[in-house]
């Protein structure tokens, strides 16, 4: 039907934003890899603030978990009126024993338990308002800075985890790396992928429409993202900037001519934050749900 | 696990702050469902006013009035404002108000509001199921025309508005309202909004928690039910042309609110309110009777004991109760099956019947026919045989006559 005149009906985009400002947002990350590749410290660059507390600190003795676990913290944090409570998954001790095999099968087991909760929230008879998610939204898995292939570990916890979650892999403390290796280094983890049948955030099986797909290959072409974690600030050409001050030189985190940092903090948060929320529960949600009720 | 709240201050931009943003582009690119159900007697101007709410025609013909019941009809629209696409359902009650006894007459429309419910629980129940992309039916407002008489709210319309209040979002109006002096406009709605409350109808509560829309919504509330005048006509008022309805006595013009308060109502029903209505919907009135419809069905969310029942025992009893009704549906087709294979039975059998009485009747006359053939042809015969034996004897005696004529010639030859 024609509208003959302004009736007002996109004012309902304004309204939808004041209520979810008001209600606000819940977004769940977890991060995995072995120790020391940085994890903490990336959370910390990511969110700008103190949200993981590193293992290493001085007078601290760093103890490996015999097992993996699994630990949870939670921040509310505000930005511009818009509130959100952050999650944090933090997996020590994964791939750090001498014989690692099933590492991951806590985190799966982790993982499919927000699921089940959610779940259960779900057919209850009276339901909440609103159903606390506490199901992992993105899982940010850090590949060790080789430079040659996905290890065995990698190959195997990414197969089985991008099943039920969204797993974004990033090459960890890339500053190892020269401009030349890590995109030989990049080329050879997607063919890895490509061979092995793993699919990573974001999926081609869920782009919505050309314009979405088009935005996503660009995505696609550049994972893993290098990139380099850093809390400190130093003075570069009169600017305060976050980096790692080395004898040969600072690598400025949010350069994009340095590290990659950026394009993983937009893909985050910036522009896809609330695409890999509706992934999760429109997708894997739905289908540990299929499973579940199978079952019986 | 550890779980604690705290409030984190942070260094720099993030850049979350553009999650509203995100969020609100998933959903212009679906779009948004919005559906409107228009209960009020027939010729009250239920059409008129949603063409020009929605400053739009929508194709349809005045309603008759002789409907044997009401009935309701859903009309579907795509309009697209900007980038915003919204899928607009108007419903409408068909024959409301027309019939003599009007004792059912709210059952219609519950029936409509459930069965739209019923469907979204159907679909949210399903093992494999698509809510994301699922077209949502279920009504979003109710708006409920009130005729303009002056006095107080029709049984009727208490009645009505007291069996849907906890199903929908009502929000009442006077309709044709130019033809309510202002005066007397003022009583009748204090009468009509003592009489709801006096009633307990729970009419849709424009909302004041949130500080943007508190103020107006405020404000707005206090006129409620808004006196409203549909018009899609444009008449010249100054130099400019403006929606009204021109009278001898004057023009009522449709967004002027000193004339009506259709300005309120467009601006309640669209511009601030449509997405609460959208969540008044789901998170109220869906929530309340997806509870009521699981407990008819016997579900429990713990049991006498207090123990939680377990998923399997849930989905098993549903899904036996499912296999149940099919059971049962398959016997009752198998029942009427057999039925009607009886039935066409017996009828095959007296069509035999008839046919065999036709064939022998047939035969009947056949043979009657072929006797008359035999008995003329006998007849004829006999004619025939006659014929001859008067043509023999003719002949004869026509020689006799030859001879005995010769025999005279001859006797006159010898005489002369």
């Amino acid at each position: 039907c024609q509208l003959f005149g302004y009736v007002g009906i996109e004012a309902v985009l304004d309204q939808m934003k004041i209520k979810t400002m008001k209600t606000g947002f819940e977004f769940n990350i977890m991060v995995v890899g072995q120790s020391g590749l940085g994890k903490s410290t990336m959370v910390n660059t990511l969110f700008k603030s103190k949200v993981s507390r590193k293992a290493s600190q001085p007078g601290q003795e760093e103890r490996i978990p015999k097992t993996v676990q699994l630990q949870s913290v939670t921040h509310v944090i505000e930005e511009k009126g818009v509130k959100m409570k952050l999650t944090v998954t933090d997996t020590p001790g994964f791939g750090d024993q001498i014989n690692n095999e099933n590492c991951w099968d806590p985190i799966i087991k982790y993982i499919n338990e927000q699921y089940e909760r959610y779940l259960r929230e779900e057919i209850l008879i009276t339901r909440k308002r609103k159903i606390p998610d506490t199901r992992v939204h993105g899982c940010v898995y850090f590949v060790p800075p080789t430079g040659h292939w996905l290890r065995p570990l990698d190959l195997e916890f990414m197969r089985r985890l991008s099943k039920i979650v969204n797993v974004v892999p990033v090459i960890a403390k890339a500053d190892t790396l020269t401009l030349e290796e890590r995109a030989e280094f990049k080329q050879r983890i997607q063919e890895d992928l490509k061979t092995h049948a793993i699919s990573v955030y974001p999926q081609e099986d869920f782009d919505q429409d050309p314009d979405d797909r088009a935005l996503n290959d660009r995505i696609r072409e550049k994972i893993p993202f290098a990139v380099v974690g850093a809390d400190q600030e130093h003075q570069v050409n009169g600017k305060r900037v976050l980096g790692r001050k080395t004898k040969w030189g600072i690598i400025e985190v949010e350069n994009p001519a340095h590290c990659e940092f950026p394009l993983l903090r937009d893909l985050l948060i910036r522009s896809h934050l609330q695409d890999l929320k509706d992934i999760t529960h429109n997708v894997h949600y739905e289908s540990y749900r299929v499973r579940r009720l199978n079952e019986s | 696990q550890s779980d604690d709240l705290r409030n984190l201050s942070l260094s720099g931009h993030v850049g979350f702050d553009s999650l509203p943003d995100q969020l609100v582009n998933k959903s212009t690119s679906q779009g948004f469902c919005f559906n409107i159900l228009c209960v009020g007697e027939t010729g009250i101007g239920k059409s008129t006013l949603m063409d020009t709410l929605f400053n739009t025609k929508f194709e349809s013909e005045p309603a008759t009035h002789n409907e044997p019941g009401v009935r309701l009809k859903a009309r579907s629209y795509e309009l697209q404002e900007s980038n915003v696409r919204l899928k607009l359902t108007i419903v409408d009650t068909v024959g409301f108000g027309d019939q003599i006894n009007k004792d059912d007459s709210y059952k219609p429309i519950v029936e409509y509001i459930d069965a739209q419910f019923e469907a979204y629980l159907q679909e949210e129940l399903k093992i494999k199921r698509s809510l994301f992309n699922y077209h949502d039916t279920r009504i979003h407002a109710c708006l409920y025309f009130i005729a303009p008489t002056g006095h107080s709210l029709k049984s009727l319309d208490l009645v009505t508005m007291k069996k849907l209040d906890s199903k929908v979002n009502i929000i009442p109006i006077i309709a044709k309202a130019d033809t309510i002096a202002k005066n007397e406009l003022h009583k009748f709605k204090s009468k009509i909004m003592s009489e709801l409350v006096s009633n307990g109808v729970q009419i849709y509560q424009f909302p004041t928690d949130e500080e943007t829309v508190a103020e107006i919504n405020a404000t707005m509330s206090v006129h409620l039910p808004f006196a409203v005048v549909g018009s899609t006509e444009e008449v010249k008022i100054g130099n400019k042309m403006a929606k009204a309805r021109q009278y001898p006595w004057g023009v009522v013009q449709v967004e002027n609110e000193n004339h009506c308060d259709f300005v309120k109502l467009r601006e309640m029903l669209i511009r601030v309110n449509m997405e609460d209505l959208r969540e008044q919907t789901h998170t109220r009135h869906y929530e309340l009777y997806r509870r009521c419809k699981l407990e008819e069905m016997g579900f429990k969310d713990t049991d006498p004991d207090s123990k939680p029942f377990s998923l399997q025992e849930t989905y098993e009893a549903k899904r036996n109760e499912f296999l149940g009704e099919l059971q049962k549906k398959e016997d009752e087709m198998r029942q009427m099956f057999v039925m009607r294979v009886k039935e066409k039975e017996a009828e095959l059998k007296e069509a035999e019947k008839d046919l065999h009485e036709k064939f022998d009747h047939l035969k009947r006359t056949h043979q009657e026919e072929k006797k008359k053939v035999e008995d003329k042809k006998k007849e004829l015969e006999e004619e025939l045989n006659n014929f001859q034996k008067k043509k023999a004897a003719a002949q004869l005696l026509q020689s006799q006559a030859q001879q005995a004529g010769s025999q005279q010639t001859k006797k006159d030859k010898d005489k002369k």
